[in-house]
């Protein structure tokens, strides 16, 4: 199991690049088990980088790690150039459960990230509004999560990221849970998030296509102990029009790379 | 329930058996059934005597008392015990022995403890209450969504923060139900300490109308108990109701 670490950072990313988060050398065990593994990347500022793989290659624990909610076993995270030692008003988190407060109306939902950061309740309702609006859910800002759909849940949770306005925006497969139409058009909508807000987006997911789809940058993780096998840059993709992508031949040749080089760690 | 068509209100069985009590009352089956209407008669008549009145002061008292402790120490006692596994395994033992424990058999110590007045019967009261409210917030907290407290602390949500605008709310339901059946339990805590440990409130007319045979006010008294008793439940478990919606959501 112990194969040699390829660097595949310091050829494949461009050194141009203005770079938001690095990891170092992270490694991450539980117990006995290495869910992490000296594992070094880089996420280019303004950028959407996926991190994909398998079930249990560990992305979700590099996200968290990111985003300070786990420590790391060994190495370092920094964000702007500062080391990460906990979460920080830098990174907003997007949940794949939604995380939404059940007892609390959506309006109250999508401010309580400027509510915990003490932002007075007037200011707070403005901005939330303002995102409320942004992710097209106005008039349901008395609702409460139980009144609305999954795909709406998440422009909930979307919204609350949004509104505390971070630099980074970290997505844990935010659109596995609602259906497949709706998710289709989340991914639209990300891709003109990602171009209409400077933020840089790191995103989970465990669907190629759907990575292959968003992504400026995609890292393929491979599973115990997890580390980054390949860098993937659709490039050519970013430039082509929505509606199409998905017949592009670039689009599917990507895609079916990805899955031949994933296709021996799927059991 | 539907009875020839008639959706008949809840607890209308009730009707049913007033009128059997009414009638064994009535053919003088035993001298301990007064009839019912006699009890009733009676209850009137009581309720506005002095020492009626000073026995609902201060039973309502010790009740109110032994009730407010055993939420105020519980609740944080529970939530504490249910996010941190030291105190947790530290405590639940205890809660769990004195849950199921015969807490009467404790009263003469508290006696010699607290003395034999009304705080000795607050504090049986509050022990009654206390255990299931303290077992009830700590399973609330347990079934706490992961991702709700990731997510207040993603958004830097300080210790107390955490605690009271999410542990509490997540686990609210539980700890409504707790509270229902700690309140339930410290109706009986209220009287055994008045029965045992000082002759006081309703324990001193229970007392007084047993020992001199006056079964139609040992009734009244018994009925009133009851459907304070029941008042207080039902209150409670209409508040359960409305904070449960989320509940099955979370």
């Amino acid at each position: 199991m112990a194969m040699p670490q390829t660097n595949a950072l310091s050829e494949e990313s461009p050194s141009t690049a203005d770079i938001a988060v690095s990891a170092r050398n992270v490694s991450k065990n539980y117990d006995n088990v290495e869910a992490l593994k000296d594992l070094s990347l880089e996420f280019p500022r303004g950028q959407l980088t996926s991190l994909l793989g398998p079930s249990g290659c560990g992305k979700t624990t590099l996200l968290k790690i990111i985003a300070g909610l786990l420590e790391p076993s060994a190495g370092t995270v920094h964000v702007n150039g500062q080391a990460v030692t906990g979460p920080g008003p830098d990174r907003a988190f997007v949940f794949q459960d939604f995380a939404l407060l059940p007892w609390a109306s959506v309006i109250r939902n999508v401010a309580f990230g400027l509510e915990l950061r003490g932002v007075a309740t007037s200011e707070r309702e403005a901005i939330a509004e303002k995102y409320i609006n942004d992710v097209g859910l106005s008039g349901f800002e008395k609702s409460y999560p139980h009144e609305l759909s999954g795909g709406m849940r998440q422009r909930v949770g979307l919204a609350r990221a949004l509104s505390v306005d971070a630099d980074v925006l970290l997505m844990d497969e935010p659109f596995s849970a609602v259906d497949e139409q709706t998710r289709r058009k989340f991914q639209e909508d990300l891709l003109s998030l990602v171009a209409n807000e400077n933020k840089t987006f790191i995103f989970v997911t465990h669907s190629i296509e759907e990575a292959v789809y968003v992504s400026d940058q995609i890292a393929i993780l491979l599973p115990r102990p997890s580390r980054v096998s390949d860098i993937i840059r659709p490039t050519g993709l970013r430039e082509k029009d929505l509606t199409t992508i998905r017949r592009d031949p670039e689009y599917l040749d990507i895609v079916d790379e990805i899955w031949t080089s994933l296709k021996t760690y799927v059991e | 329930m539907k009875i020839f068509g008639i959706r008949l209100p809840r607890m209308s069985s009730l009707i049913l058996w007033g009128l059997l009590w009414e009638i064994i009352g009535r053919i003088e089956f035993s001298f301990f059934v007064p009839p019912l209407s006699a009890v009733f008669a009676t209850l009137f008549e009581i309720i506005g005597t002095a020492a009626f009145q000073k026995a609902m002061y201060e039973t309502s008292y010790a009740f109110i008392s032994g009730v407010f402790f055993a939420i105020v120490i519980g609740i944080p006692t529970g939530i504490i015990m249910g996010k941190n596994r030291l105190i947790d395994e530290l405590l639940l033992p205890w809660v769990n022995i004195f849950l199921s424990a015969p807490l009467t058999a404790l009263v003469p110590v508290l006696m010699v403890l607290f003395g034999f007045g009304m705080k000795s019967i607050i504090i049986t009261t509050t022990l009654f209450a206390i255990w299931i409210i303290i077992l009830n917030a700590r399973a609330g907290v347990m079934q706490i969504n992961r991702s709700l407290i990731e997510m207040a602390h993603s958004f830097g949500a300080s210790s107390w923060e955490a605690f009271s605008k999410i542990y509490f709310w997540a686990a609210l339901p539980e700890i409504l139900g707790g509270v229902r059946i700690g309140v339930i339990r410290a109706v009986k805590g209220v009287i055994i300490g008045q029965l045992l440990i000082s002759i006081v409130g309703f324990g001193a007319l229970f007392e007084l109308y047993s020992a001199n045979f006056l079964m139609k006010h040992f009734w009244a008294v018994l009925i009133v108990l009851f459907a304070l008793a029941f008042t207080i439940s039902e209150v409670l478990a209409y508040l359960e109701r409305r904070v449960s919606y989320y509940a099955a959501k979370r």
